[in-house]
Parts: C-alpha cells; sequence; structure tokens
C-alpha cells in the first residue's frame, strides 16, 4: 500500500477514472447521491458494514424495506425507503441514503468540548477521533441530522468517517465502489456539484420533474455530501432531510458570541494581570490546593 | 436476450413488465438508467406492485398477475389502428404478407381452429400458409418490384421519399375482399365462423410448410397474417384491457402512446426495447405472454437493432448456460431436438428435425438450421466418440427417445406417483423452488433414495423434518438420503454464461472447504463407478454407458478447461474450413461453418463452436475496446453465436442494407466489397445481396420474424389469445366458457387441488425475490439475514383496513393447497383492482425462507414455504409452473 501522501495515478482493473484523484488532501470532496437514480438495493450498506468490520446484529420486521429505523453506533449508512402518494395519485417510492452529511460548518464540530474528538480535514471530511473522544454527546445534539450514535457500552460516538483510511490512499468511500446503478459519485465539491446541477436541470427539463434540485444546504454552509432530489422543495418526505438544517443556538452562540468574549475577556485579563503583578509582586507559596478541573 | 445488458443503454424507450431488473439485477440495472441519463429514454414499468424498478419508472401502470397478454394484445391493437408501426420492416421482415390456409379459424369463442375437446390438444394442419407465391392486388404488383431489384410494398407509392408522413396506418379491411382477383381467397365466413377443423377429421400428420408460400405484399388479402393480427387484436380495445388488467383505460392509452411513439409517422430512426423475466414466464400461458411481446416487437421494427429486442434477464448466473447446454427436457445442446420414440434411425431423427425453406419464391431464407445434420453429428461424436460411427448411426440409438412429457413437476409428480424412484438433484433446492411444496415433500418420502449436492443443509435435505411432520411418520420416512457438500460458486473455475449469452470465463477464488468437492467430480466418480459395475455385471443396454466419450487427463477429476474445449469443438481428421482454411486433426475448430457432418468433427454444443480456438479461451478474453461506442466490447468474453452480439442484426439496415439510424451503426452492406460487414458480426449470409431478398430472421425456415406462429410452434395457438390463469377470480371477459387456456393439464393426485373464489379464495396472490436475498442460500447468511429479518407478506392498506391487520401483525395466507405464516408489510405499493367491475385484491410474498436458515432456526419464523401455496400448474410450451397469480384467502393468525 502506498504512503497515504502518495497519489494514484492509475488502478488495475478500474472503469472510469482514477477515483479521488487529487481530492485526498487539498481539494474539498463531495459525495454526490442522485436520489432519482438510487434503487434501494442496499450494497452501499453491506459495503459499509464489511470495509469498516462492523459486527452484524439482529434486526426486527418493522413494516418496511428499512434495514433499522435510524443509523446506529454501527450501522452507518442506511437507505430510507419512504412512500410518497403525490398530489395527482401517482406513488412514488423514495429511497435516500442517509450518513453523515460532512458539514462545511459541522455542529458536532462545534458542540464537542473534548480536545482533538472531532477533526475537520482541509478536503472537508468530518473525523471523530474515538481515542479522545469522552462520551459526552454533545456532538450528538449539535448534529441537525441526527448522525452521530453512542455506543453504551465504549462510552464512545461513531458515524461514518466518508472512508477517511479509503480516501487518504486516494480511493473512493466503500459505499460509491459498490453502488451498481452509479447514483453514487465521488469527486471534488466543485465537480460532484456541476453534476448534480446538470442532472436535476435534466429532471426538471426531460423527466417531468419541475421542481428538481440539489440538496447543499447553505445554513450550515453546504456539505460534503450532496443530494440531487425529485423535488428540492419538500426535502423531508425524503426521510426527515431537513430543509434548513440549524445547529442548535445554544452551540452557535457558544461558538460565535460566548467563545469570543470569553476569550476578549482572556485577553483583556493579561494586562490586567500584569497590573497587579506590577503593584502587588509576585504571589507568595501558598499550600497546595485541589486543582479545579477544567 | 437477442441485445445484451449493455446495450440497453443505446435504447429510446423501455418497457420492463414481468420482470423488477432493479430488485433482481441490480448491476444490470445500471445500463436503463443509463439510457435515461444519456439518452433521456423512457421507462415504463408495469407490474402487479410498484416496485423498486418502478421507483425509477416514468410510469407506471399495475396489472393483475396472468392478465400481460391483454395488455400486450391492447398495445398491438392500439399501434395498428394509430399506424404506428414500421411499414418495411413489417412487409419484408416478417410473415404479415404471407397468406393462412383456409380454415385457420381465430378463437372468438376461446379455441382455435383444431382443437380436440377430448385430449385437449390441438390439431394444428390448419395454422399453416397458404401456398401460391405472390397474391399482391394486380394494381399493386406493378410498382412493387423497386429499381434494386427489391419488393417494396404497395403502401409506399405515391409518397415521396417512400416514408407516409401523415402516418403509417394500413387498412384493416375486416370484410372479404370480393372482386379483387385474389386467386385463393376463402368466404369471410371462414374466419370467424365455425370451419375449423376437429382433428378427428384430419390424419395425425399436420403437415410442413409449403416451400412457395401465398403472399400480399399490400397486406389487404383478408387471410394474410396482418389482417388475421388486427382482427384478432382489435378485440383488445382499452376497454376490455381495462376490465381484465385492472389497469385504467386513460393510464393504459398513455402508455400505449408512450411506448409505440417511437415509431410515430412511421419513423424508423428510434429503438424501443422490452425487458422482461420470471414474471412472464411463470404463468400458465408464460411462452405466449413472451410471443405477444416479440410480435408487438416485429410490428414496431424494433428486433435486431441496438436498443431494441427482446431482453429476457435470466435470473441467476448461469441459467442461460444451463439452457444453452439442455437443462429442459426435450432438447439436445444447442437446442437440437430430442429424438422421440417415431425416430427410428438418425436419418428420420435428421429428417424430422432439419426444416426445409418455407418462403415466398421471389425471396431468399438461409434456413440455418438446415446444418442440423452437421450439428448433430459432431454432438454425437462428442458424446460416444469413436463409438459413433457411420455404420451405426453415429450411436444415435444411444440417445434417449422422449416418450412423454419429463419437465420438473412431471418428474415430481411421476416420485409422488411411484414411479420416480430415486433423484440426484445440484444447484437447486427441489422442495422449495417447485410449486405445491407439500407435494414435493411427500414425493421425497415415497422415493427410494435421494442425493443432494449443496452448500448448505437445506429443506430439500431435510424434507423429512418439514414442518407438520410428526415422530411416528418421520420413522415411517424409508428414504435413504445422501447429502454431498458440495463447493460453491466462487470455488469453481469454468464459464458463466450471461443473459446476453456471453461465455465468461472465471477463476475459482479458493478451494472447497473441508469435504466438499466440485461438482464435476463427483458426477464422474459416480459415473465411473457405474460403467464399473456396467463392465463387471453388464446389464439391459450397458452400450451408452460403455462408450460415452470420457477423455479427459484425470477422469475422476474432469478439468473444466478440457470440457470447455470439447464442447467448443475439434477436428478428428485434417479438414477444411467452408472457406477453404485447413484444419488439423486434434485442432480447435474456429467456429460452426466448420462442423461436418461426416464424423471428422466434434462439438459438444455448435453454439458455443469457436468459444475455445486454437489462440485459445475466447472466453476469458478481457480487453475493454469499443472502438464504435455502442457498447459492443468485441473483445470482451465470447459471445454465442459466433460472438455475435445483438441476433438477427441484418434488420437494423433498411432493404437497400443501409443502418435505419445512422447514429447507431451495427453492421451494413459494403457495395465495394459485396459484403455485409460492420462493428457487429453480421447475423446473415454475408455474401447475400440485398437485392437477393434474403430474410433476417435466418433461424426460421420463413428467413421472417413470424408475427404468425404455424403449425406446432406453439401448442396453444399461432396468436397469443389472453386466457386466465388457472385460478382466477373471475371468467375470462373474451369468452366465459374458455376461460382458461384450453390445452394445460391438471394435475390428478390428491394433493392437486385448485381453487376458486366461490371457495373463499378471492385475494389475487403473487411471489417474488428480493434484493437483499439470493433464493433459498442467503438465509443461512448473517449480512443478509441483517438485511432482511423475516418473511413477510406485503398486504394493501385496504384490504389491512377490511381485516384489521395493522403492518407487523402476523398472518395467514391460504390457498386450496396449504397455508403460509408471515407478518404483514401494509403499503400503498400494491392498491386496489376494478377486475372486470369487480373490486380486487392483490397481495404478495418473497419466497426466500422455508424451515432452515438463521432466522428458521433460531425460531423467529412459522417455517412455512411460499411454494406451499402455489398450484402444480405448467404453461404448456416451456412447461414452466404458473408461481404468479394464484388465488387464497388472508386472515389475521
Amino acid at each position: 500500500m502506498p504512503a497515504g501522501t502518495l497519489q494514484i495515478k492509475a488502478i488495475s482493473a478500474h472503469s472510469g477514472s482514477v477515483p479521488g484523484r487529487g481530492v485526498q488532501r487539498e481539494e474539498e470532496v463531495c459525495k454526490y447521491i442522485d436520489v432519482t437514480t438510487c434503487i434501494g438495493c442496499k450494497a452501499c450498506e453491506v459495503a459499509c458494514v464489511e470495509w469498516n468490520d462492523m459486527p452484524f446484529q439482529q434486526t426486527t420486521f418493522d413494516n418496511t424495506y428499512q434495514t433499522m429505523p435510524a443509523t446506529t453506533w454501527n450501522y452507518w449508512n442506511l437507505i430510507k425507503f419512504n412512500e410518497h402518494q403525490r398530489e395527482d395519485g401517482t406513488l412514488q417510492w423514495l429511497m435516500r441514503k442517509d450518513q453523515c452529511m460532512h458539514c462545511e460548518d459541522p455542529g458536532c464540530l462545534r458542540a464537542c468540548p473534548a480536545d482533538g474528538a472531532i477533526v475537520q480535514y482541509t478536503n472537508g471530511i468530518v473525523d471523530f477521533q474515538q481515542e479522545n473522544c469522552i462520551g459526552c454527546q454533545y456532538c450528538v445534539s449539535g448534529c441537525p441530522f441526527d448522525i452521530p450514535k453512542f455506543n453504551s457500552t465504549t462510552k464512545k460516538v461513531y458515524k461514518c468517517t466518508l472512508c477517511s483510511d479509503r480516501v487518504g490512499q486516494g480511493l473512493e468511500p466503500a459505499c460509491i465502489k459498490s453502488c451498481p446503478t452509479g447514483c453514487l459519485k465521488f469527486g471534488t465539491k466543485t465537480d460532484m456539484r456541476a453534476v448534480a446541477d446538470a442532472r436535476a436541470k435534466q429532471l426538471r427539463e426531460h423527466s417531468g420533474f419541475p421542481n428538481a434540485g440539489v440538496y447543499d444546504p447553505p445554513s450550515i454552509g453546504g456539505t460534503h455530501v450532496i443530494y440531487v432530489l425529485h423535488d428540492i422543495t419538500k426535502p423531508e418526505l425524503y426521510g426527515g432531510l431537513p430543509a434548513n438544517p440549524q445547529i442548535p443556538p445554544s452551540y452557535t452562540v457558544w461558538k460565535r458570541v460566548a467563545k469570543p468574549v470569553a476569550l476578549l475577556l482572556g485577553l483583556f485579563a493579561a494586562p490586567v494581570a500584569f497590573f497587579h503583578y506590577v503593584t502587588e509582586g509576585p504571589k507568595e507559596p501558598q499550600p497546595p490546593v485541589r486543582e479545579v478541573p477544567r | 436476450m437477442t441485445n445484451g445488458w449493455i446495450d440497453i443503454k443505446n435504447t429510446d424507450m423501455m418497457l420492463i413488465m414481468g420482470g423488477n431488473p432493479a430488485e433482481c439485477h441490480p448491476c444490470g440495472f445500471k445500463w436503463p438508467i443509463e439510457a435515461k441519463l444519456q439518452r433521456n429514454a423512457k421507462l415504463i414499468v408495469v407490474d402487479p406492485r410498484f416496485t423498486r424498478t418502478a421507483a425509477n419508472a416514468d410510469l407506471f401502470l399495475q396489472i393483475r398477475p396472468g392478465s400481460d397478454i391483454a395488455f400486450l394484445g391492447g398495445l398491438i391493437n392500439y399501434a395498428i389502428a394509430q399506424g404506428h408501426i414500421a411499414h418495411d420492416y413489417l412487409v419484408n421482415y416478417t410473415n404479415a404478407a404471407f397468406i393462412v390456409k383456409e380454415g385457420f379459424k381465430l378463437p372468438e369463442d376461446g379455441l382455435y381452429s383444431g382443437f380436440d375437446s377430448e385430449t385437449h390438444v390441438y390439431d394444428k394442419s390448419t395454422w399453416n400458409y397458404e401456398q401460391g407465391g405472390n397474391l399482391t392486388r394486380p394494381a399493386a404488383t406493378a410498382g412493387a418490384l423497386g429499381s434494386a431489384g427489391v419488393l417494396t410494398p404497395p403502401g409506399q407509392r405515391g409518397s415521396e421519399g417512400g416514408q407516409a408522413t401523415s402516418g403509417n396506418a394500413l387498412p384493416v379491411d375486416t370484410h372479404a375482399l370480393t372482386g379483387l382477383g385474389y386467386a385463393a381467397q376463402g368466404p369471410a365466413g371462414a374466419m370467424s365462423g365455425s370451419g375449423g377443423a376437429t382433428s378427428s377429421h384430419h390424419p395425425p400428420t399436420q403437415g410442413t410448410l409449403p416451400p412457395n408460400v401465398a403472399y400480399d405484399l399490400s397486406l389487404q388479402h383478408p387471410r394474410c397474417v396482418y389482417q388475421l393480427l388486427a382482427r384478432h387484436y382489435a378485440r383488445y380495445t382499452p376497454e376490455m384491457v381495462e376490465r381484465i388488467t385492472g389497469i385504467p383505460r386513460d393510464q393504459f392509452l398513455k402508455a400505449a402512446d408512450l411506448f409505440t411513439s417511437i415509431r410515430k409517422g412511421g419513423d424508423m430512426k428510434k429503438a424501443g426495447t422490452i425487458i422482461y423475466a420470471v414474471g412472464w414466464t411463470q404463468h400458465s400461458s408464460g411462452t405466449q405472454i413472451i410471443r405477444t411481446a416479440a410480435m408487438l416487437q416485429l410490428l414496431l421494427g424494433n428486433i435486431g437493432r441496438a436498443g431494441g429486442g427482446m431482453n429476457a434477464l435470466r435470473g441467476h448466473s448461469n441459467i442461460q448456460g444451463a439452457t444453452d447446454l439442455a437443462g429442459i427436457f426435450d432438447i439436445l445442446p444447442g437446442y437440437l431436438k430430442m429424438p422421440a420414440p417415431d425416430d427410428v434411425d438418425v436419418a428420420t431423427y435428421l429428417k424430422r428435425s432439419t426444416p426445409t425453406s418455407s418462403k415466398p419464391p421471389e425471396w431468399d431464407s438461409f434456413n440455418y438450421w438446415s446444418n442440423t445434420p452437421k450439428f448433430a453429428v459432431s454432438f454425437l461424436k462428442a458424446m460416444y466418440g469413436d463409438a459413433a460411427r457411420k455404420d451405426n448411426d453415429w450411436a444415435f440409438h444411444y440417445l434417449p427417445k422422449i416418450d412423454r412429457k419429463y419437465s420438473w413437476v412431471e418428474i415430481w409428480d411421476s416420485m409422488y406417483n411411484g414411479r420416480v424412484k430415486g433423484l440426484l438433484t445440484f444447484g437447486m433446492n427441489g422442495v422449495q423452488i417447485g410449486p405445491n411444496s407439500k407435494k414435493n415433500i411427500d414425493a421425497l418420502k415415497k422415493a427410494d433414495w435421494l442425493v443432494v449436492g449443496e452448500l448448505y443443509p437445506d429443506e430439500t435435505s431435510e424434507f423429512w423434518r418439514a414442518p407438520g411432520t410428526t415422530p411416528e411418520e418421520m420413522k415411517g420416512i424409508q428414504t435413504t438420503v445422501y447429502r454431498l457438500p458440495c463447493a460453491g460458486f466462487a470455488e469453481k473455475d469454468g464459464t458463466f454464461v450471461n443473459s446476453a449469452r456471453w461465455l465468461q470465463w472465471k477463476n475459482a477464488a479458493l478451494p472447497p472447504p473441508g469435504e466438499a468437492r466440485l461438482d464435476q467430480d463427483i458426477l464422474a466418480q459416480i459415473f465411473l463407478k457405474v460403467r464399473d459395475l456396467y463392465r463387471s455385471e453388464g446389464g439391459v443396454f450397458p452400450d451408452p454407458v460403455l462408450n460415452l466419450r470420457w477423455p479427459y487427463t484425470q477422469a475422476d477429476h474432469p478439468s473444466l478447461a478440457e470440457v470447455a474445449r470439447e464442447i467448443s469443438g475439434q477436428a478428428l481428421a485434417d479438414i477444411t474450413d467452408p472457406s477453404g482454411q485447413p484444419i488439423k486433426a486434434g485442432q480447435q475448430l474456429p467456429g460452426f461453418a466448420a462442423l461436418k457432418d461426416d464424423g471428422t468433427t466434434l462439438s459438444g454444443n455448435w453454439l458455443y463452436c469457436g468459444s475455445w480456438t486454437e489462440a485459445g479461451n475466447q472466453a476469458a478474453r478481457r480487453n475493454t475496446d469499443d472502438p464504435s461506442g455502442l457498447g459492443i466490447y468485441p473483445n470482451w468474453a465470447w459471445s454465442w453465436p459466433a460472438n455475435r452480439r445483438v441476433m438477427y442484426n441484418r434488420a437494423s439496415c433498411d432493404l437497400a442494407g443501409k443502418p435505419w439510424d445512422p447514429e447507431r451503426r451495427q453492421v451494413w452492406w459494403d457495395e465495394r466489397t459485396g459484403r455485409w460487414v460492420g462493428n457487429d458480426v453480421p447475423d446473415f449470409k454475408t455474401d447475400s445481396k440485398p437485392a437477393d431478398h434474403m430474410g433476417p430472421f435466418i433461424m426460421n425456415p420463413e428467413g421472417v420474424g413470424r408475427i404468425f406462429g404455424p403449425l406446432a410452434a406453439f401448442a396453444d395457438g399461432p396468436f397469443p389469445e389472453h386466457y386466465e390463469p388457472v385460478e382466477s377470480p373471475i371468467l375470462n371477459p373474451l369468452h366465459p366458457r374458455q376461460s382458461n387456456n384450453p390445452v394445460v393439464k391438471r394435475f390428478e393426485t390428491p394433493l392437486d387441488k385448485y381453487g376458486d373464489p366461490s371457495q373463499g379464495f378471492n385475494v389475487v396472490c403473487t411471489t417474488y425475490r428480493l434484493t437483499e436475498h439470493y433464493h433459498y442460500w442467503t438465509k443461512n447468511n448473517p449480512m443478509n439475514v441483517e438485511l432482511v429479518p423475516e418473511p413477510f407478506v406485503e398486504i394493501p392498506h385496504d384490504l389491512a383496513n377490511d381485516l384489521g391487520i395493522k403492518g407487523g401483525d402476523r398472518v395467514k395466507v391460504t390457498s386450496a393447497r396449504a397455508s403460509y405464516i408471515a407478518k404483514a408489510m401494509v403499503t400503498g405499493r400494491i392498491k386496489p383492482m376494478l377486475i372486470d367491475g369487480k373490486k380486487t385484491y392483490q397481495i404478495g410474498i418473497p419466497i426466500h425462507w422455508g424451515y432452515r436458515g438463521i432466522a428458521e432456526d433460531a425460531g423467529r419464523t412459522a417455517l412455512t414455504s411460499a411454494n406451499l401455496l402455489s398450484p402444480t400448474v405448467v404453461d404448456p410450451n416451456a412447461y414452466t409452473p404458473e408461481f404468479k397469480g394464484f388465488l387464497v384467502k388472508l386472515e389475521r393468525a
């Protein structure tokens, strides 16, 4: 295996372009999901379980083709099946692959108080580093997509890594590799957005979906997983995709208001401390006191 | 498939019906999607349920199972009425202009001419062409011979550029065309009256096709195939389609207009494909459903063309190979006919099975099956080697002669009746895959022995512990069961033949585990033991066993490479091929054109001849060049026949040999070299110039496509007619007194019961497969079980409400034969239907569970099998059971 810094130029027995060319480090990556050509075959679910070596679990029948109600700590990729009766009487069976959206402005990362437990690479992948996770689950409440899942045994939180291990080697994520119809693609954000826009245009002009569009929500700075939807005005139909995903105000207030204020106060504290030192002199040794936890 | 998977990307229009490729062929389904993405192709899906495939459709129609012929017949009627037909193609490449014998009767009352109500068999002597040559109306004949010496239909005269621009409708005259000078014209009443001959008035011989067919290029003779077709399907009005199928008239018309829109104004550029699978075959009219679709494709000029064709999606990785190698009892490898008791010697057999051409005298017919003796003798040489000599009729007498039907259900029926004493089963789970599982389980109880070669302990090898078997009953079962662990597909090399007819060589990924052995080793070792027994003890007729050719380097472990070379074919003496190239004794043959009927060649299957040549294993080729961009990939693997990717591809060109669509050029006539050339291998006599008017359908003795299936081509009629499934909620609206297919046989054991609505069986039930599972294997694999953990029954909301059933409740489905218990999946994807004005419900059952497997062994299921419900009824042409569309009742369990 080449080191992660090496760039793959060609791959044997691989149809199409070399996946991940130029995307593993500098350029922003993106997973493209064309919901309108997804057949719900679940190859991506299997590939995810197998690549990430996750244990099998017993599921139960729940009146649906959907494997389980929601993603779990050891099931990061789930196709959500939804029957939708349209106003003209026709039926749609919507199948949306649900997983981490790798937000440009990740709510999980904003919420996380543990140093180094969540990182965002320059290519846009948001990755959890379980060795630094303290199990507080703030990320769970910080996510507008209900993605991070807590394992009560390990006391850590897990989610889709966008196969950062594969992408680091210049390979596409496992789900992309397994997709038989090509409704999943992987490339730079610019390229994938262009492919998605063209597909949405085709759906509007040739397939009778006047509201077709690309789901790349600006409210969180866009995402590194984008969807082509038949109807961009109703993302909720696709298994609860939020129309306007928001990071909970407590975390945005903390990061955007309270944290800068605190920082400012901290900066203000330095000259005050200096003034105190000058005027009061050094602190005299004292009996040890109990350390205050951070 | 006449075409191939990749070729679907070239289409403009798709009708997927009787198949659910997104579910069952997810990898292949990339090509319909490619057609949508790259060509804005439209996809129409017609299915009893809103399926995964329907989720990608531009138009979905919900149809009642078993009513497909009504829908397709309606499309034929619509295409004719609107003139959305391929006129030149129809006249010149099909038998539309051929005149049918006087006395042939259409089934207005449900019966064609010649039905014997006692034997339920047709005398088919009137199902034939008239002889007599050109009967084209004299006024028209004057202009019929075009400048290139090509017959052009009079319909084109006077229209600029040869193509009618204001629609392409041909006059359909349902009255007798009196006074127009037809030499062989019969009274109009002969068409619809009771003039049909019965078998008692005819000798048992049903005649042969006339060499000198009567035809009318104006297509106006009242007995020409086109007029009969139009008259036959004129009864399939949108209203009738609605009554039978449950598809509302406006939706049907929308689909009909969309699908036939590719031929609006007769324009030939566009191509449409029809894609189907076992949703069509598994009916008591299965073959005729497929035929209706093929006739529609001929009418629209879609066969032989890139992006067109009749495309059967095969259900397993090598089921096409199994079919090619005689997986069916009535054929030998390469679709040679199985000998019958009347074939007293090889000459009689070859005379019966080798057709002679039957065509308009001015036309030419390649009649490729005229080579049957070469294929048959080469096959016998492959079977019996030096023991097959000219002086002993090439050991023809070693071959079994079939005295009756030996289809799958007949074998199990015979076992149930005590006639079959033992069974070797490999690569199947017999108890589960057949209809009426209870009967199959009971049949095994009566057998002396059973050998099961499998990967897992399955329902067949453990039939004795089927639910409901009491300990006392178990003690009484005397069947000896031998369970042989077999290698899985990844543990074997050899070829898979896919739906696109490609032979693709694969390597073994790993050795078989434990004591598991390769299937071919097990079979070889059994054969060698049996041969030893015959050698030492003799027998009634030991010759076929003692003389079987067994040339493999390791007799008890035949290498599949050696077997593949033998199937492809070898020279047994120094010979020359038709082009004069010498082939030395022992060399691999370049192709089936080199086969001889003098014993100097052998080939296990002529269709595969050329798959392993002196240049090596063609099936192992992996070149990804596609110079034409049509997805032909000529040097990837090897496609039968002759590495040809689209069959009948001469029909992709007009009469002069120019492609109908210059953008999708498959083959064409090259005037300079005087040959057919192209991106694909021409499916034609390469030096037959267009002026010779050789038909593109070279496997038919007529040279043209059969809209009318003459003589013994089909057991139940030359045109398909809608018959109700054997268990149906209604009487056939076309002819209530002949509701079912008249030649379909009902079985008569105490376990063969058939239900009807008066007994309370009023819900239509169909069975199918899921993406997440593979037949009865993957219930043993934790990953698949995680994806879909347990059996279920799909039930429409309204029916669930009527019965107070909620999603997840246990329900019991009962047919006249048995009950099935599983959880309810209440869904909007199956809707109630109005069938002949009556509100009718349908439900669906995925087939994947039984009484062995992860969920079963853990006690999470009721241990019932879906096929406990289905009836023992088979299609009279292909012998496929009616797994789709039988009657049940539903209740809470």
